[in-house]
């Protein structure tokens, strides 16, 4: 990808992460204002409280963005650091190459572990 | 580099010398470099006498004239205007001749090349690859009328408001101040340095210009401003108040903007109608025929 592309996607997973990790905040942190997301009361990390997020498609769905947008906010900023080291072309090829592999892979995992944590959810 | 011939010193930094009666002394460290007897730079003092409203430059003349005849930099117009003499001047890249020693507000001036670039002699920096990545953003204006830009017939139009966009990033004379004090160019070879993306910023910008979409195979892929931290040293040191960290972010803006399609492309502007029924005065001669 040019770096026009990545910077574009760079601000934009920016601006989601501020939004949903603004939102996880809140669920986590002010929900003694909000009062929205934990329906069973108590913490926000009770056993019911947990179980009924995760039934909510809304939070898986939430969660995926949420880790696709940081995975790349975050691989980006250190692939701008790597390149600042001086790496050659074929150095930089290499890191492009790992970084793609292993955002992609972690994004596979994390992605499937919110999906699996849904139908558990559903189930129980 | 001037020559450095005996009496080549300019009358009128004597006259400052002689006939202001504060004269102070100063100590310069100078950088020393010469590639064919040097392995490495090396540091040098002298004092010199200075006076009220003496700049760094007139102090290398003096310099020069009295106790180092081999010492080289560049240097031209005395005014702030050329570009040529920039220099790390007690920590910070200046213009020697638009830098009072009084204004350094120390006993000690010391004076090296621009870093960020190798050095050619002494106070010389190499600047070819700064003037190499200028001409890469191709800093000039393009437009398909090719003919009318070789033999102008009239004048593009442009408004007062559309001459505000650019005109702060056309103040740069390449001076290279701006690519010594940025951090990103002093280890991101990669990076094309704020001095290059400033100028592409600044005919990007030129309502009459239509080169945005040329200037982009450039400016989108790795040379371009995205590893601008975004330090804001360059504009700092800029002696013409230029902003090539403003220049920047303008930049990053557009190509995003233009990567999601928003930029709005507007035509370049066109030629100002001949004005009719105008007639030279009579007492006003032809102007000379062209030479180039």
């Amino acid at each position: 990808m040019r770096d026009q592309s990545l910077w574009t996607w760079h601000v934009i997973a920016g601006v989601v992460i501020l939004v949903f990790l603004g939102l996880h905040m809140g669920v986590m942190h002010l929900d003694a204002l909000l009062g929205l997301f934990n329906p069973e009361g108590g913490h926000p990390i009770d056993w019911g409280n947990v179980l009924a997020r995760m039934k909510s498609g809304f939070f898986t769905v939430t969660y995926v963005v949420l880790l696709g947008a940081a995975l790349f906010h975050g691989l980006y900023g250190l692939r701008n650091i790597v390149y600042e080291l001086g790496p050659g072309a074929g150095l930089r090829s290499a890191v492009n190459a790992v970084l793609w592999i292993a955002g992609l892979a972690l994004f596979a995992i994390g992605s499937w572990a919110a999906w699996a944590a849904s139908r558990l959810a559903t189930t129980l | 580099m001037p020559p450095a011939l005996p009496g080549a010193r300019p009358d009128f930094i004597q006259d400052i010398a002689m006939t202001n009666g504060n004269s102070e002394h100063v100590t310069y460290r100078v950088k020393h470099f010469d590639p064919d007897r040097d392995q490495a730079p090396r540091w040098q003092e002298y004092r010199i006498a200075s006076s009220a409203g003496m700049t760094v430059l007139e102090g290398l003349w003096q310099l020069k004239e009295t106790q180092a005849p081999g010492l080289a930099w560049r240097a031209s117009c005395r005014m702030g205007v050329c570009g040529s003499c920039g220099m790390w001047i007690n920590g910070k890249a200046r213009l020697a001749c638009n830098t009072q020693i009084a204004e350094l507000e120390s006993s000690f001036v010391t004076v090296a090349p621009l870093p960020n670039f190798d050095i050619v002699r002494d106070l010389v920096p190499d600047l070819t690859p700064m003037f190499d990545a200028h001409t890469v953003v191709l800093p000039f204006l393009i437009r398909s009328d090719r003919a009318e830009q070789e033999s102008p017939t009239v004048e593009y139009h442009q408004s007062r408001e559309e001459l505000e966009r650019y005109l702060q990033f056309s103040y740069c004379i390449k001076c290279g101040c701006c690519m010594a004090a940025c951090p990103t160019f002093a280890t991101d070879a990669l990076y094309s340095g704020p001095m290059p993306l400033t100028q592409a910023q600044r005919y990007n910008s030129d309502s009459r210009d239509d080169g945005f979409g040329q200037r982009k195979t450039v400016l989108a892929g790795t040379a371009g401003p995205w590893r601008c931290h975004y330090a804001g040293e360059c504009s700092r040191v800029c002696p013409k108040g230029v902003d090539p960290a403003k220049a920047i972010q303008l930049m990053k803006r557009e190509l995003v903007l233009d990567f999601l399609r928003l930029r709005r492309h507007s035509r370049p502007t066109d030629l100002v109608e001949k004005p009719e029924g105008i007639k030279r005065r009579p007492d006003i001669p032809e102007a000379p025929a062209r030479t180039v």
